[in-house]
């Protein structure tokens, strides 16, 4: 581990300011990549949008919300290729879409139909785990299986600053640098857990520095910096790809909303605090940066925008038909082959309707 | 002296009332600091009796029960919150390689008196790992003593005597119930640790449940007696112990019995309640012991769970299965 190292795991990587000026001693972002990234961030601000309001309106159970986010979700999506694997969390939605699963599948899961919405084997995107940690093993595994068969897969595993604390974090860092495993872990440090800061979760000088006990590079990267975040990110991905093993890339950004819609973040933190990190929102510092190298105008905006509103039209449409749910299928999934126990109590349920249905 | 209150409140005054009475009684898990925890159980609790008493941890739940483990055996009396059923999982090895075993292993030197507290079962519409019945895991672990209230009167109780006890307690809150108010007498209560409650007389037959399946297994014993048919309802409060004598009473009282559970049936509580009953009962019964419980599926998502729970119909139709006709 070279001192380089320690310092990038410490100090936080930054390309563009808030201002969306370059930051001192950055390279120019290219332009045109920056501005693809941006109608994406435009997308998924979108799509949080949406997805809150139809919490609002009783359309979705509960929405864990990526807002302020979008800089994370998009950049980690954008550097993976088509045979590359993702590993998201519950609060992962927009990165889901942005790997190009449909946002009505996505968002499916939120209505109550079944646990995953999308083909989770076509899209290599596995389904969005809940038990915290738990996925960053599976990652490792996906990972080592395709070093194993001569493979270039990547795998990009996501999780949360709560989430580094599980034994389960631990282990998949471990056993990814000891295999030299093809995984980026993606620890988007949002500051909470719920409503446990940070500062309960660790002492120790960054996410990203614990990486140095593992042997693997580790980096610290403003995650409201999407120029910055394709860098670090696109450069992990690299580094699997070529045999080199894991990183660890720690995002310093920021929930801004509650935890999820059921939740009151007012009981734990200041308007100051959350006022203070809307205002390092990660779409105008692109906005402001491409405007000014004259890549970005208000018709790019508008139409922009219009895809968005056209996108999120399409995805309210979807989710709103209603599929009546097959109980049948409670049955079928449980076993490649269904038990003898599982058949009779398909039977004695469907005997249930049968019996409704005759009255 | 009866007051009206939520389960949650009722499980926060016992917290209070233990943390009052006994300056050995700590409470820690995730959220249950300020914030009070996800289902409010532990509102208010840092704020009265400080940082120290009760406060927030890593997200870790082994770290969790192991540290309470540790606690203990220096004089502590840790009640720690699982915030979800399903999040338990990662202290499964904490709870069942130590927790239930140490006084065994130490030929009784060192004991731990400490509660986990569990949010469980389903009902409530949950995403995935939120609706779980574990109960099984831990009734299986010889060590465990595993309590599942049913009423926001024993929820209170059996919290107090939990803490109290010299063993480890799983404490199972059926947190559909949560939010349901009833008056609550604290001071009349029965604390007693592997005491079932007969909660509905009845002489045609017995219904056999705890937790979250007590007031379905009640609600079918009223729509029972509009058709004529006399069903009692034994609410177990204790799983570990099990109270073979109160349960087999009304058994062989009425010689007619269903178990009702939430959890899958296969390898169940609910097969161990039929099993008991079957063996200490067997001449008194006029038909085999009926489980009325899940199917053997992982918790549905919500639109199906209702598919999934037992319900008042499928009770009373286990019933009429009792081979009424032979005892005309
Ligand atoms: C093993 C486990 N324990 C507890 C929970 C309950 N829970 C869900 S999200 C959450 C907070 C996670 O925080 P973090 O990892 O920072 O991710 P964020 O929600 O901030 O994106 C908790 C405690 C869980 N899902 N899994
Ligand atoms: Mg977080």
């Amino acid at each position: 581990m070279s001192s380089d190292q320690r310092d990038a795991a410490s100090a936080t990587m930054r390309v563009l300011d808030e201002a969306g000026d370059l930051a001192d001693g950055a390279d120019r972002p290219d332009a045109d990549g920056l501005l693809a990234g941006y109608r994406q961030l435009v997308h998924g601000r979108r799509l949080n949008e949406l997805a809150g309001a139809l919490v609002r309106q009783g359309r979705l159970a509960v929405y864990p919300s990526s807002r302020g986010q979008e800089a994370c979700q998009v950049a980690c999506a954008a550097a993976l290729s088509e045979g590359d694997w993702l590993f998201p969390t519950y609060r992962d939605a927009v990165a889901i879409a942005t790997r190009g699963v449909d946002p009505v599948e996505v968002l499916s899961m939120l209505k109550g139909d079944w646990h995953c919405g999308y083909d989770a084997a076509r899209h290599r995107v596995a389904p969005q785990a809940t038990p915290l940690a738990t996925q960053l093993l599976h990652a490792v595994g996906v990972a080592h299986a395709a070093r194993l068969k001569g493979e270039d897969t990547v795998v990009m595993a996501l999780c949360g600053d709560g989430a580094t604390s599980e034994g389960d974090f631990h282990e998949a860092c471990n056993f990814a640098a000891v295999f030299a495993a093809p995984v980026v872990f993606f620890v988007q440090n949002n500051k909470y857990a719920i409503s446990v800061p940070l500062a309960r979760q660790s002492v120790a000088p960054s996410l990203a520095s614990k990486a140095v006990g593992y042997g693997m590079p580790g980096v610290r990267v403003d995650g409201n910096d999407l120029a910055a975040l394709s860098t670090v990110l696109g450069d992990a991905v690299e580094r699997g790809r070529r045999g080199a093993g894991p990183t660890l890339v720690e995002a310093d950004t920021y929930r801004v909303e509650a935890h999820t819609n059921a939740d009151d973040a007012t009981r734990y933190r200041t308007a100051d605090e959350v006022d203070e990190w809307a205002g390092r929102d990660p779409l105008t510092r692109v906005s402001a940066y491409l405007r000014g190298v004259g890549v970005l105008d208000d018709d790019i905006e508008a139409e922009f925008t219009t895809d968005a509103d056209r996108m999120a039209a399409r995805v309210r449409e979807g989710l709103g038909v209603d599929v009546a749910p097959d109980p049948g299928e409670l049955f079928a999934h449980v076993y490649a082959t269904p038990t003898q126990q599982l058949v009779q109590q398909r039977a004695a349920l469907q005997a249930e309707f049968d019996v409704e249905e005759a009255r | 002296m009866t007051a009206k209150m939520t389960m949650a409140q009722a499980i926060n005054s016992a917290l209070r009332d233990a943390m009052t009475a006994d300056e050995s009684v700590v409470v820690f898990g995730e959220d249950v600091g300020p914030l009070g925890g996800v289902f409010r159980v532990t509102e208010g609790l840092t704020h009265d009796f400080g940082e120290d008493r009760c406060f927030d941890t890593p997200l870790a739940e082994s770290g969790i029960v192991g540290m309470a483990a540790g606690m203990a055996m220096n004089g502590m009396r840790p009640v720690v919150e699982m915030q979800f059923d399903a999040f338990a999982y990662p202290a499964f090895e904490q709870v069942v390689s130590h927790v239930a075993k140490f006084g065994n292993r130490t030929r009784g030197r060192l004991r731990l008196p400490m509660v986990i507290r569990i949010p469980y079962a389903g009902g409530i519409g949950g995403v995935e790992h939120h609706c779980d019945s574990s109960e099984a895991y831990y009734a299986h672990t010889a060590g465990l003593t595993v309590l599942a209230p049913a009423n926001n009167t024993d929820a209170y109780a059996l919290l107090r005597a939990a803490i109290e006890s010299p063993d480890p307690v799983v404490y199972l809150e059926p947190k559909r119930h949560y939010f349901s108010n009833e008056a609550v007498d604290l001071a009349a209560a029965d604390s007693t640790i592997g005491r079932a409650a007969v909660v509905r007389n009845g002489r045609d037959a017995t219904l056999i449940a705890y937790g979250p399946s007590v007031p379905i297994a009640l609600a079918a014993a009223e729509e029972a007696a509009t058709e004529g048919r006399d069903l009692g309802v034994v609410d177990l409060r204790s799983i570990v112990p099990f109270d073979d004598d109160t349960v087999c009473e009304q058994v062989k009282h009425t010689g007619r019995a269903v178990v009702v559970a939430e959890a899958p049936g296969f390898a169940s509580v609910a097969s161990e309640i039929a099993a008991r009953v079957t063996e200490h009962c067997f001449h008194y019964l006029e038909a085999p012991v009926r489980r009325v419980t899940g199917f053997d599926i992982p918790y549905p998502a919500p639109k199906l769970e209702h598919f999934h729970l037992p319900d008042t119909a499928r009770i009373l139709d286990a019933v009429d299965e009792l081979q009424w006709e032979d005892a005309l």
